[in-house]
């Protein structure tokens, strides 16, 4: 589903954001991200959705070559990826259902059509009663809840969430974590970067990559470029 | 395109003065154009018709002879380039001269008979054939002078040509201020959608998704300005030309009634370079945003 293969990034400035990562990412799977500030946590999600492109290095998200696709191809890829951003990236001159109904507008999807799927999603994430309210009217936990309906909307095959119970409390960023859970149990592939280990505990048998610096420290579940699994590293 | 639209009024609704601004400035630009669009077609028929009947007008001393200007008539009328000659005596360029001044009391108590020359008008069939009449006329000592049209033609094209001139400086002028103003609305409320536009990207939206409202904005602002300069100049025309044909200034001149056609053709041209100005202008700032 997933394959990154000697990736590494430096920022114009010199900076060296990730270096030499290879890891592969099974469909389906529910996978940690953590490290700590500036370990390269967000600089691998950008890479996956062809925010940035890596300095050198290959990566492959459901066999299309994200590295190599020219500019007027992004925008399929980012079709087939649900994203969680960290600072959640809602309109505020919006309502929650316009906001959740964006990426269906850009999608070509028909109004009706659109507006059906939308409130199914407000009401599946548990925000449907907050649909024509402004992201200004609703708490930390229910913005959450609406970005992740608008990263839901297209059905992605992978959804990447930054730091989704980042300014939680611990019971809303529990609430957000069963949410995320129930998603993967549908079968769509998740990315969670994280600073909660209350999370980890609580989901003990999801694999878990661990950054520092820019390298992969750690893996509980390392695969290679062909898919063979190797152990904990 | 549904979505576009929708997009389009929500940036409007959320800036009106902007537009109101944009919109302003279209139609002042339009409305130039539009006016001066309309003074060079009737400058332009104003000349064809001049340029059609070329007419050498010879006005004799007053101490000349009847039968002097009679052989010379004569001698006119011989020339096979002559098409016509009319003698106009002092008596009848008095009458033409009250008539043309009949509601100004002081300028026809000013004059009297002994002013206005006799005078002969020679038509030629060709307005090249006017000047060798002119010129074989000069020095006759019972001519006082000699006018023939191609003068005032020639004038009036000398002043068309400046009229002409000036008015292009004007609009070319206006236009780029229009593109400018356009342009930079359109950058500005680009900018006021920044973290909008970024987040479309991110969720797959082309270029061209994302640049559609802004380009459907700056058409609107160029159509909607088109309309309203073309019918403040047409609506002055229409009024004008009314009371100017009823005045007969321009009697026996085919510059009025105003055709219809002309409306409409003009019309269409200004709602056609309406569309381009806006489709331009706001693709530029699109364009200066994407490559940023």
């Amino acid at each position: 589903m997933i394959i990154l293969s000697n990736v590494h990034k430096t920022f114009p400035t010199g900076t060296q954001g990730l270096t030499d990562i290879s890891l592969a990412i099974d469909k389906g799977e529910f996978v940690f991200l953590i490290g700590g500030s500036g370990s390269g946590k967000t600089t691998l999600l950008r890479l996956l959705t062809r925010e940035m492109t890596p300095t050198s290095g290959e990566i492959r998200v459901a066999d299309v070559p994200v590295h190599a696709i020219s500019e007027s191809k992004v925008h399929t890829l980012r079709k087939q990826i649900g994203v969680v951003f960290q600072d959640l990236k809602l309109l505020m001159d919006r309502t929650i259902l316009e906001n959740v109904l964006l990426p269906l507008e850009v999608a070509g999807v028909s109004i009706n059509q659109a507006k059906a799927r939308a409130e199914e999603l407000l009401e599946k994430v548990g925000i449907q009663h907050h649909k024509d309210k402004f992201p200004i009217q609703l708490s930390g936990g229910e913005l959450q809840r609406a970005a992740i309906a608008r990263a839901l909307t297209l059905s992605p095959i992978i959804l990447l969430a930054d730091e989704p119970t980042g300014n939680l409390d611990d019971a809303t960023a529990e609430s957000i974590l069963s949410l995320l859970q129930a998603i993967h149990e549908e079968g769509t592939t998740v990315i969670m970067a994280t600073h909660n280990m209350n999370a980890l505990k609580k989901y003990p048998h999801h694999r878990v990559i661990t950054l520092e610096k820019g390298t992969l420290a750690k893996d509980t579940k390392k695969k290679d470029a062909k898919g063979d699994t190797h152990g904990s590293a | 395109m549904a979505a576009h639209r929708k997009t389009m009024w929500f940036h409007l609704r959320r800036s009106p003065y902007q537009a109101c601004a944009a919109i302003l400035m279209m139609s002042i630009t339009f409305l130039m154009m539009t006016a001066f669009s309309y003074l060079l077609v009737g400058s332009h028929v104003l000349l064809q018709y001049f340029e059609s009947r070329p007419q050498v007008n010879i006005f004799f001393t007053n101490e000349t002879s009847q039968s002097t200007i009679d052989a010379l008539g004569e001698d006119l009328r011989a020339n096979s380039v002559v098409s016509s000659v009319t003698f106009v005596s002092k008596e009848q360029a008095l009458a033409i001269y009250r008539e043309q001044n009949k509601d100004d009391p002081l300028l026809l108590e000013l004059v009297t008979e002994d002013i206005l020359p006799a005078s002969l008008e020679v038509t030629t069939y060709e307005a090249a054939d006017l000047r060798p009449i002119a010129d074989a006329l000069a020095g006759n000592p019972a001519i006082q002078q000699v006018v023939f049209q191609r003068d005032i033609v020639e004038r009036l094209a000398f002043w068309l040509s400046a009229l002409r001139q000036v008015g292009i400086a004007i609009i070319v002028l206006l236009a780029i201020e229009s593109l400018l103003v356009i342009t930079i609305i359109i950058g500005i409320k680009i900018a006021q959608r920044r973290n909008e536009i970024e987040l479309m990207q991110l969720i797959g939206a082309t270029k061209g998704y994302i640049a559609a409202p802004f380009v459907y904005e700056g058409i609107l602002y160029g159509m909607v300005g088109a309309v309203v300069g073309w019918s403040i100049a047409s609506g002055f025309l229409y009024y004008y030309a009314y009371l100017i044909e009823q005045s007969g200034f321009f009697a026996g001149i085919p510059v009025l009634p105003v055709p219809w056609e002309l409306y409409a053709i003009v019309f269409g041209a200004m709602a056609a370079v309406g569309i381009i100005f806006g489709y331009a202008a706001s693709m530029i700032a699109v364009r200066r945003y994407f490559r940023s």
